[in-house]
């Protein structure tokens, strides 16, 4: 029998060595003549162990890592291919606590199976959902949505069920459903998890949202920092369209669903819904007024459900499963699970899904381990470059999207970026301001040019000149930014800079 | 390289576009679509392109042009043999981003934005890869490198040299169309 060696094809894995890991395993296995077969599987997001290798065993798969080149002849000495003891040997994958104490619906498959195998996606649990979907009405699909509580995790925390219906309520001879693959936020890399580790329930998500508001065409807009996303996604279409799971005939249903990946060219604002169909439009990506919503009026004019990655991955299984089991799991307005990524100064970071209400004190401490320079974690920046710094004080906040909410901060699309003692505060507001100035769209004044000054006012805090007069001015920019923007663009990147200023004004002294 | 006259095209780079091009032109929002194509083939977006693009998709060269400069990806000047994006990004910054991204802008005499006098790297700025886990990030070409530091960066910058130096000088065609 072979044996079967798992070595993950995932960015971050390749980024710290796993091709070459993956090469000498295999090199080293046929010249003492064992039969291997290497699986390339998704992470399972322990990023502080890739290259995370992993053997199928009797007592199931068993962990290595972080596993460089150099530990490979040592591991085939120490048998690692029936699970020998060995000094990077970590036990049992499901039993490391890390991954144990999550609660795994929407990433279940990933870094377990290969993201294009089409028997794997099979055989764990995958096209359930569609199944069921094809046997309900366009109203039923839409109820179960609405019944999981599911919100958008691109940002907004949109109820998903409301979005469909109001597509589904729109008459028109086309409509589109665009999915969110901009992942621009910093700090965040689920959506890429996903679509290299589980492509196959992304579009399984994606052809019943198109059953559920009755749309034919998909669009996946996907940035171009993800050039493997890029090869997954197109490899899993043309499989689907082979295997019949896309193209003009959805598993003998007669019914048609027709999907394409288009390629961002490096603005962040095209994350922005309506940025974002401009740009699939072919134009620059500038923000459009709402309304109209894209709903009514969105690409090509047509109505349109825009949704982000995990939202439509979220699908399958509730449909699977049942909105009400997605709903048993999560607190409050916030339901579900939230697939947090967890990065920056720390032990162990990585992809942490588990139900609402997780404090960021457990997320940080009990997963993450602190920091990873062993100094004292200073802050927290939460859901993405456009989210406030949280201080320690406020690390026993539920992850929750209204106790965030409340206090001022936001989860956003889940990334959580740590910082120890040696960050300067006003460093990251000035970055804040740079960074607005540097992606604005250019449609409204207080974004465009109020950034450019605000980095400009911080320089001049910065060098000492009339602080104090400079710091209120800094204050009353972030309002009129706050109040005078079109989008969240303008609209938020006030929130990392006041909540620098709030809770570290000893940063602003200097 | 001969003087081409500014309005004369190169009647093989004139072809080739016209054929970039009509690979797309047909599908909604052939824009993007088509200037990545062209960027694929000559490394960035040679001036003749956008006469043909404006032409296919019946727009003004001046919405293709605005299209252009609106994406950081789009360029149109030839980079260098090579483009190293650092990372600039918060998870990466949490990490000595920031000190890389200085080394790299001493290391290699450039700030963002230009390239090498040999052209063989040209330097970017990038907000994350996606490799916020294993930060600071670099991107070359289509590899992403995660927890760089000074004597990586350094072992990529050699090795990116290596694997171009054989590599003829970019779209000589298109250069000469450019002029
Ligand atoms: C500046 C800005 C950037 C955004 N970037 C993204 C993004 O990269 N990915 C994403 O899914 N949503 C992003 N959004 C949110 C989208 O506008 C939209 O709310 C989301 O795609 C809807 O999908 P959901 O309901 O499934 O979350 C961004 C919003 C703003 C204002
Ligand atoms: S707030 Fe900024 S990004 Fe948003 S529409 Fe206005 S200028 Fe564009
Ligand atoms: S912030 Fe640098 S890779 Fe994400």
């Amino acid at each position: 029998m072979s044996l079967k060696v798992y070595v993950p094809c995932d960015t971050t894995a390749v980024s710290v060595g796993a091709d070459r890991v993956a090469k000498m395993i295999a090199t080293q296995a046929a010249t003492i003549g064992h039969h291997i077969t290497l699986v390339r599987n998704g992470s399972r997001g322990m990023f502080w162990l890739e290259p995370l290798v992993e053997v199928e065993t009797e007592g199931g798969r068993i962990a290595y890592g972080p596993v460089t080149t150099r530990d490979v002849e040592s591991l085939f000495a120490a048998d690692f291919l029936h699970g020998g003891q060995h000094a990077l040997c970590l036990g049992p994958t499901t039993e490391i606590p890390y991954l144990k104490n999550q609660e795994r619906l929407t990433f279940e498959r990933v870094g377990v199976i290969d993201p294009l195998s089409l028997d794997d996606y099979q055989t764990h649990g995958g096209w359930i959902g569609l199944q069921k979907a094809l046997a309900l009405s366009a109203t039923e699909i839409v109820a179960e949505v609405k019944g999981s509580g599911l919100r958008g995790r691109g940002g907004a925390a949109f109820p998903t069920g409301i979005k469909w219906q109001t597509v589904l309520d729109t008459s028109a001879d086309q409509k589109y459903i665009v999915c969110n693959a901009d992942e621009g936020d910093s700090g965040t890399f689920a959506d890429r998890m996903l679509m290299e580790g589980d492509p196959y329930c992304l579009i399984e998500g994606i052809v019943i949202a198109g059953l559920a508001v009755g749309a034919t065409v998909g669009y996946i807009y996907l940035r171009s920092e993800y050039p493997r996303c890029w090869t997954t996604l197109n490899e899993a279409i043309r499989r689907c369209e082979a295997a019949g799971w896309l193209g003009p005939n959805i598993a003998d249903s007669g019914r048609s669903f027709h999907l394409e990946v288009r390629l961002g060219a490096g603005a962040y604002i095209c994350g922005e819904e309506t940025a974002l169909l401009e740009s699939l439009e072919g134009k620059r990506g500038e923000v459009r007024a709402k309304p109209p919503l894209p709903a009514h009026v969105g690409l090509f004019g047509k109505p349109t459900v825009v949704n982000n990655v995990i939202t439509l991955a979220c699908i399958p299984l509730i449909l699977a499963r049942g909105g009400k089991y997605y709903h048993d799991y999560g607190q409050g307005r916030s339901r579900g699970t939230l697939t947090l990524q967890l990065s920056g100064n720390i032990q162990r970071p990585g992809l942490i899904e588990k139900a609402f209400g997780l404090t960021l004190r457990e997320l940080l401490y009990e997963f993450g381990g602190g920091s990873a320079s062993g100094r004292p974690l200073r802050a927290v920046q939460a859901g993405g470059p456009l989210g406030a710094y949280v201080p320690t004080h406020d690390f026993d906040l539920p992850l929750d999207y209204e106790a965030f909410a409340q206090r001022g901060a936001m989860i956003g699309h889940g990334g959580i970026v740590a910082f120890d003692e040696s960050v300067d505060m006003r460093r990251m507001a000035r970055f804040a301001m740079e960074f607005c100035a540097e992606e604005s769209c250019g449609k409204c004044t207080p974004c465009r040019i109020g950034s450019v000054r605000g980095v400009e006012v911080i320089d001049r805090i910065e060098q000492g000149q009339n602080r104090e007069a400079n710091l209120v001015l800094l204050e009353s920019l972030c309002e009129t930014m706050q109040h005078g923007s079109l989008c969240a663009m303008g609209g938020m990147t006030p929130f990392p800079v006041q909540s620098a200023l709030k809770h570290f004004p000893e940063d602003f002294e200097r | 390289m001969e003087k081409t006259n500014a309005n004369e095209v190169d009647p093989i780079v004139q072809t080739r576009l016209e054929t970039l091009v009509a690979r797309h032109a047909q599908r909604l929002g052939a824009m993007l679509p088509i200037l990545h194509e062209i960027q694929a083939e000559y490394g960035f977006i040679p001036s003749p392109a956008i006469s043909v693009v404006a032409h296919a998709l019946n727009v003004s060269r001046a919405e293709v042009y605005g299209v252009i400069t609106f994406y950081a990806d789009f360029r149109t000047e030839p980079p260098g043999r090579s483009i190293i994006q650092v990372c600039r990004g918060e998870a990466c910054q949490a990490k000595g981003g920031c000190e890389l991204e200085a080394y790299a802008k001493r290391s290699l005499g450039i700030d963002f934005h230009q390239t090498t006098p040999d052209h063989a790297v040209t330097l970017e700025p990038v907000f994350c890869l996606g490799n916020c886990a294993c930060s600071p990030s670099v991107r070359v070409g289509e590899e992403v490198y995660g927890r760089v530091d000074a004597a990586t960066f350094d072992e990529l910058v050699a090795e990116a040299k290596a694997n171009t130096e054989q590599k003829a000088p970019a779209a000589d065609a298109a250069l000469g169309a450019r002029s």
